[in-house]
């Protein structure tokens, strides 16, 4: 019998974020009272955070499978076949709430974490990303987060040794209370050196490895599944304290032992921490595990059963070796410094044994609390359509000279620099493409292959109709890889939404998942991991839905990838794709009219794909000297930005007569590309366009020291750079908002 | 040119300095571990790389100033062998007492990573052979503590001795506290001891050796290495 102290109250389960039916169904899965522990273990492997009970019947009707994918979403990272033997791992994962909380160290544990799922699985990492959203600037606590979290992601990623090469930051009243931050990391392993969690054999010994445990973190998943309300900060204990130099000796003592071919199985400890991990080894393996708490090292003496299961202490793993491999890896481990400890055994019980002090302080089901965990098909509303917004509807309020100005200075628009040289994103010496452009390009190992990296989503789009926002935050991921030529090969989604248990919110999820679905389908870019993350919400209001899309591409010589920075005076501008002048949730009409209204940009995806397919062929082809693609902002904002990287202007022609100047400058239409060719060609490349079914058209000419456009005072590239580059460290350094 | 490149733990551009040493010098370098008591036999140069040796703690380069490969990098700078030390290496110089001086934080309390320009003081040393004294080169910086710091009677010494080897200029090559990326004192960015055979440098030349990945303005530091050596052959 297993001794029960404190007694297992309603209060006490509630405190445990398990619903009143949820507890009935631990007592009749395990036909008695669970113990203390045992609520413990079910509150860590039950929250929405680790068993995913709200989305997965919506998660499955994502697309996961392609030619080139070699494991999916349900292990720690996904993986694709590259060629050439090597295979790309990579992730991205939600750290919100513990960023709220304690900036510097949710995010610096975000990126840690991310980094372990990947380099668990035998893939040593080679680039990371980000995505970050906060509150409205004017908010007061907006810079003190900007500040926290942007120094925690690089502390950790700049210490343990990996470049930071993209990602995205906005800002939005939505997101007070509440930022979301989002890391993803992405790693390079052989295609015959993927490591999983499935255990196999019994009487295998489980090793503990990496550094100690400690009383931090506890019940951290459960903290990431509920809403903040008042005192949200007094929740700091359950943040954990990232330390990237174990984390660096982890990955290298790791890497070393594969190498050696010591492992049958690793999981690292994350979310729920050893509960969790130990848990998923046996569950995917059909094994049960014993685990003897007695040997866990651990930083504090007198810890309970309890708190060891819970503490989510960072950077430690969880690994079943071979048997006679033992030795070699704990001298490996050892000569890294760190923790080496058998802690367990697989069994075939199929039970979950925990034991401490010589007592047993659990005994449960292994697979009913690992993947036979609650689901829930929850209610949902779809959320009303929006009426599309007419053009000739907008009164430009300010000329499009300053409408230009002052968009580039808006802060979703600004130059990020101030963020992105806070992240070491040179190291290992193969990023080719820094960030600020489409997508960051690094090359793989000594070449000739590069991988094309981008993360994006498009919120507000998301808001106004979720099947679209989904849509079209998968089909700009899509877009950036092809605009620096990579061919898009699979995802990572990193779904952030509020509550799941409102009709509304759920709405918005299911509505994006879709949206993702269908654009992954018509795209060929399959999902291949992610994480979900629910109960974005403060005090009752919930972030703006935000599908973050992590894109990786391949280019088959880096050498040859495209960039977005003008390339010479005289060359042709021409534009590729359809401009009707979509105003409707523009950034024109939000920063420029003050309105957040009206239905999103559709996004065709045929069309999409045409043009992105032509695009991908110039630029193997050689034919174009600079790509962007357009998106918030624009085609305008997207022409300064390739005048800023370069320094050269631009003179432009008048808008067609049909379309409404302001909307056809800052119209967000999708499916579209800016290109540059020396103006020889111009004709010969609009040709090659329209022969492949895209529209295409000059217009206008690269040169000179400004943007001039008809009609309308010249706009200096120099002051404009000034303004792009002058926001963030002005706001930053306590300036006007 | 046998180059030798230590390994702390938590040193982390320990690969980026090995590819560059091969590329350049045609040779693969001996990667030595920092528990190991001696280099291999005929080193010429031994190469103290970037990171974060023992996560900075306590201070940067302070634990692995005292690890028991440093010994034999003593005893291999007394014995006139060179010695370069890039970003944490040039801390750990620092620390060892081989070089004078310390990095502090940067002026503007954050880590900065960008590509910097440096002018290359003078151009009779095993370390800037390669390139022409006063010649402008653009190479990245990435750290956070790279702000160098002297009392004022060795940074006169410095400067009387010509030991400044490297500083923070414009592109122009003009000293301009704008262009002071750390706000190291008398923009110094790398220094050489008195005999002149240990470097010690803040920014990553080896990050920028390749044409395909971006500027190649830190080549010139190697191949003057290289060039020495073969010279003293």
């Amino acid at each position: 019998m297993i001794r029960n102290e404190p007694p297992i109250t309603p209060e006490l389960v509630a405190e445990h974020g398990l619903k009143p039916d949820e507890y009935r169904r631990i007592l009749d899965l395990i036909g008695r009272e669970p113990s203390f522990t045992e609520l413990g273990i079910f509150s860590a492997m039950w929250n929405e955070h680790c068993s995913y009970k709200s989305s997965k019947v919506h998660l499955r009707g994502l697309p996961t499978k392609a030619p080139w994918v070699i494991q999916g979403p349900g292990e720690n990272a996904g993986v694709i076949d590259i060629g050439d033997g090597l295979a790309v791992v990579f992730k991205m994962e939600s750290h919100n709430h513990p960023s709220y909380i304690e900036p510097y160290q949710g995010a610096a544990t975000g990126v840690g974490g991310i980094l372990r799922d990947v380099f668990t699985m035998g893939a040593r990492p080679i680039a990371c990303l980000n995505a970050l959203s906060f509150g409205d600037p004017k908010h007061p606590k907006t810079r003190h987060l900007v500040s926290g979290v942007v120094a925690g992601i690089g502390g950790y990623g700049n210490s343990f040794g990996v470049p930071t090469v993209g990602g995205q930051v906005r800002f939005h009243t939505r997101y007070d209370g509440n930022n979301l931050v989002n890391a993803m990391a992405v790693g390079l392993a052989r295609t015959d050196g993927i490591f999983y969690a499935a255990a196999s054999g019994v009487g295998m010994p489980i090793v503990y490895l990496g550094s100690k445990t400690g009383r931090d973190g506890i019940h951290g998943a459960s903290m990431a599944s509920a809403e903040f309300g008042e005192g949200a900060e007094e929740k700091r204990p359950t943040v954990q304290v990232g330390d990237p130099f174990s984390e660096k000796l982890l990955l290298e003592a790791c890497l070393e032992i594969m190498a050696k071919d010591c492992v049958i199985a690793i999981q690292d400890m994350g979310a729920a921490g050893l509960t969790c991990s130990a848990v998923e080894m046996g569950a995917k393996g059909d094994l049960g595990v014993d685990l003897e708490l007695d040997s866990v090292p651990c930083r504090e003496t007198g810890m309970s059963a309890y708190e060891m299961m819970l503490s989510e202490s960072q950077e430690r793993m969880l690994m079943v070796l071979k048997p006679e491999k033992e030795k070699e890896a704990e001298a490996i481990f050892r000569k890294w410094g760190l923790d080496f400890a058998i802690v367990g055994r697989t069994t075939p019980s199929k039970r979950f044994i925990v034991k401490h002090g010589g007592d047993v302080m659990a005994d449960l089901p292994i697979k009913e609390l690992g993947d036979e965990a609650p689901v829930y098909n929850r209610p949902f509303v779809e959320t009303p359509k929006q009426p599309a917004i007419k053009a000739e509807s907008v009164k430009p309020p300010m000329s499009t000279a300053d409408a230009l100005e002052k968009l580039i200075a808006s802060p979703d628009l600004c130059s990020k620099r101030w963020v992105w040289e806070q992240y070491d994103h040179v190291i290992l010496g193969n990023t080719v493409q820094r960030p600020g452009g489409d997508a960051a390009v690094v090359r793989v190992e000594e070449g000739p292959k590069g991988l094309a990296l981008t993360v994006d989503v498009t919120p507000r789009y998301c808001e106004a109709d979720p099947f679209e926002g989904g849509k079209q935050a998968v089909a700009e991921a899509w877009r950036n890889l092809v605009a620096v030529g990579a061919r898009p090969l699979a995802l990572t989604d990193n779904l952030n939404f509020g509550n799941p248990e409102k009709p509304e919110i759920m709405g918005q999820f299911v509505g994006c998942v879709r949206g993702i679905a269908e654009a992954c389908k018509a795209l060929d870019f399959p999902v291949v991991s992610g994480n979900v993350s629910l109960y974005n919400e403060t005090q009752g209001r919930a972030i703006l839905p935000t599908p973050s899309i992590g894109g990786v591409g391949l280019l088959d010589d880096y050498t040859r990838s495209a960039s977005l920075a003008f390339k010479a005076e005289g060359e042709a501008i021409l534009l590729l794709g359809e401009t009707q002048g979509w105003l409707g949730q523009s950034l024109y009409l939000r920063e420029i009219c003050g309105r957040e209204e009206g239905a999103p940009p559709p996004v065709d995806l045929v069309e999409e794909r045409e043009n992105g397919d032509a695009v991908r062929a110039l630029i193997a082809g050689g034919r174009v000297t600079a790509v962007h693609d357009l998106s918030d902002g624009g085609l305008l904002v997207a022409l300064a930005e390739m005048a800023m990287a370069s320094g050269i202007g631009a003179a432009l022609d008048a808008p067609p007569s049909d379309t409404p100047a302001h909307a056809y400058w800052f119209g967000e239409d999708q499916a579209r590309y800016l290109v540059t060719v020396p103006a020889a060609d111009a004709e010969a490349v609009i040709a090659i366009a329209r022969t492949a079914g895209v529209l295409a058209a000059r217009i206008g000419t690269t040169g000179g020291a400004a943007i001039a456009l008809p009609g309308e005072r010249a706009i200096l590239v120099k002051a404009l750079a000034e303004r792009f580059e002058g926001w963030l460290p002005n706001y930053m350094a306590g300036g006007p908002n | 040119m046998k180059s030798a490149v230590l390994v702390f733990p938590g040193i982390n551009r320990e690969r980026d300095m090995a590819r560059t040493l091969r590329l350049i010098s045609g040779q693969e370098p001996a990667m030595v571990w920092h528990a190991d008591t001696a280099l291999p036999a005929g080193t010429d140069l031994v190469v103290i790389p970037g990171g974060f040796s023992y996560g900075d703690y306590l201070r940067c380069g302070a634990i692995a100033a005292r690890a028991p490969i440093m010994n034999a990098v003593r005893e291999h700078a007394a014995r006139g062998g060179l010695v370069l030390g890039v970003c944490n290496g040039f801390q750990i110089l620092c620390e060892t007492g081989l070089l004078p001086g310390v990095l502090m934080r940067n002026a503007a309390l954050k880590f900065i990573c960008k590509d910097v320009y440096l002018r290359v003081e003078r151009s009779d040393t095993p370390f800037t052979c390669g390139y022409n004294a006063g010649q402008v080169i653009r190479v990245p910086v990435a750290h956070g503590e790279g702000n160098y710091v002297a009392d004022a009677a060795t940074v006169a010494a410095l400067e009387a001795g010509g030991r400044v080897a490297y500083r923070y200029c414009a592109p122009d090559g003009a000293l301009d506290p704008a262009w002071n990326v750390n706000g190291a004192i008398n923009s110094i960015a790398g220094i050489l001891n008195e005999r002149g055979n240990v470097l010690g440098l803040m920014p990553h030349p080896e990050n920028h050796v390749e044409s395909s990945i971006g500027p190649t303005d830190g080549r010139g530091l190697f191949a003057g290495l290289v060039q020495h050596f073969a010279k003293a052959a």
